[in-house]
């Protein structure tokens, strides 16, 4: 049996971001994530989660430091080709970010446009992600019309209908009453078991605690633990 | 490339037609800034025709000495050499016949029995035959005067220019400032106009600011994301352009017979018609021109990486 090898898809390199008026949101932060591993993010509001999920999306770019995705620094990354370097991550937010007007099926489409699928991808695809996250008696709705869960799914389903290498969570049960919180925690790790690497941001201690996973948590933009099975500890 | 561009269309195309209320306020904006052009262009073809009238008011006219019989064939001879100065803009040739004809009807003997008779005993002895010539710009009069005082057959004519020359300049100096004031004015409506409708157009898609950080987000690149805006701004315009096209035609038909009351030989709506082609043009262009920039200009600072 061959063994294959897990290398380093993200690599945080002393990554410090300061925003005006000297608020620092990270300091020196490093650390890696190995591809399909399933990392929890955990701090209190304001430690820093939101700030390292948006340096990853290239939402925004660090004050010090290099961050690496593949190898390659995305600090660095030209203009022009930082919409394909976000088709390679699906993203999950706490706001759900689904376009408003557009229906439960074409916001999952458009994933899957913006990447030049063909239209016969496209039906094949959508009615197949709709079935797995639930939605498919919703596929016709805009997001004004469903609950925070079936939002919350949508969202997901849009960020994993283009197969990416790695999702991002960002507090996505931050809105969800505890039987849908469960609902998405159980999606996103199906996810990683179909071998994505999910990075989950979250201040929720029971969703930590029962997951058993990898946990690296901030507090005041400083990584003051990094734990391979790791617990909620504040 | 064509999927792209066929998803783009087809999006722009659902938009503007989910956003209803929105699309109705772009279209109104875009009527209103149609409507202005082609005002201005209906307006210069009024003020262009009231120009011409005044203008055919001034001219020169060469009379021909009493004391020399001249015959018509030099008469004429006279004109073919005038009409080759390249100044002379018309020239028209009075016969002596035409002019009492002309001189007659002005004064009918029931009316001036003096005047008449003077001309009837005194008609058949003087030449009243003359040459009537008109130039392009004021200033070209002095020119041609000058020429027929130094011309082969100055001992022959009279000319009648000095003593109309200030009114002569009074019209064409009256006429550039209408050009000027006409100008001016169409500048100013026109900057008016894109500003309001870019104004309107950037306020419509600030609301789409935050879906088009989700877009980006997703991964969209930046023309699959304006796109769609700029086949908003197209269709706006096209829509708008057909509602100016009938609103145009239904006045200029109903407001001719009042305009002509106002201004006789001035057809508003014949003028509409024989210009129908450069009015669709101006009316599509300026719509779809102002849809497209004003989305470009306005979605331009949301797709800044």
């Amino acid at each position: 049996m061959r063994l294959k090898l897990k290398y380093n898809m993200i690599k945080f390199e002393n990554v410090t971001k300061i925003y005006p008026r000297n608020t620092v949101a990270l300091e020196d932060v490093s650390f890696e994530i190995r591809e399909k591993e399933f990392v929890s993010i955990v701090g209190k509001s304001g430690a820093g989660k939101t700030t390292l999920l948006k340096l990853l999306l290239v939402e925004e770019k660090p004050t010090r430091g290099r961050i690496f995705f593949k190898g390659k620094d995305i600090t660095k990354i030209k203009s022009g080709k930082l919409a394909g370097f976000r088709r390679e991550i699906g993203a999950v937010f706490q706001d759900y970010k689904l376009l408003p007007s557009k229906t439960t099926y074409e916001n999952i489409a458009y994933a899957l446009e913006v990447i030049g699928a063909l239209e016969e991808e496209i039906s094949r695809d959508v009615p197949k992600v709709l079935e797995i996250v639930g939605l498919t008696e919703r596929a016709n709705n805009f997001p004004p019309e469903l609950s925070g869960g079936e939002r919350q799914r949508a969202a997901i389903a849009r960020a994993l209908i283009h197969r990416p290498e790695v999702i991002l969570a960002d507090e996505p049960t931050g809105n969800l009453d505890p039987y849908h919180t469960l609902d998405i925690i159980r999606l996103l790790l199906k996810i990683q078991e179909m071998g994505t690497t999910v990075i989950l941001a979250t201040h929720n201690r029971e969703i930590i605690n029962s997951l058993g996973k990898r946990v690296i948590t901030l507090e005041k933009g400083r990584v003051v633990r990094d734990e391979e099975r790791g617990r909620f500890i504040l | 490339m064509f999927t792209s561009l066929k998803r783009i269309i087809k999006s722009g195309w659902k938009s503007f037609f989910r956003d209803r209320g929105l699309a109705a306020a772009t279209v109104f904006i875009l009527v209103l800034a149609i409507s202005l052009a082609t005002s201005l262009f209906l307006f210069r073809g009024v003020s262009q025709f009231i120009i011409s009238l005044i203008e055919q008011k001034a001219d020169i006219s060469v009379y021909f000495k009493q004391e020399v019989f001249v015959p018509e064939e030099e008469i004429l001879k006279i004109k073919d050499e005038l009409a080759k100065i390249p100044e002379v803009k018309e020239i028209e040739y009075i016969s002596h016949e035409e002019a009492v004809k002309k001189f007659l009807e002005r004064y009918p003997e029931e009316r001036s029995p003096h005047i008449t008779r003077g001309v009837k005993e005194t008609g058949g002895v003087l030449n009243l035959a003359s040459l009537n010539i008109k130039a392009a710009e004021a200033a070209q009069y002095a020119a041609i005067a000058k020429f027929l005082e130094t011309a082969p057959f100055k001992n022959l004519i009279d000319v009648d220019y000095y003593p109309r020359k200030p009114l002569i300049e009074r019209i064409f100096s009256l006429t550039s400032t209408l050009n000027r004031a006409f100008l001016l004015f169409s500048i100013i409506l026109a900057a008016a106009a894109i500003l309001i409708t870019f104004n309107t157009i950037r306020l419509a898609i600030y609301n789409s600011g935050e879906e088009i950080k989700i877009q980006r987000l997703v991964g969209a690149s930046n023309w699959f994301i304006r796109g769609p805006f700029l086949v908003q701004g197209v269709i706006s315009g096209v829509i708008a352009g057909l509602i100016c096209l009938l609103i145009f035609s239904l006045m200029s038909r109903g407001l001719s017979l009042k305009i002509e009351t106002f201004f006789p030989g001035l057809n508003i709506f014949q003028f509409f018609v024989s210009n129908f082609w450069t009015i669709v043009l101006i009316q599509f262009a300026t719509g779809i021109f102002l849809g497209v920039v004003s989305s470009f200009l306005a979605t331009r600072r949301y797709l800044k990486a």
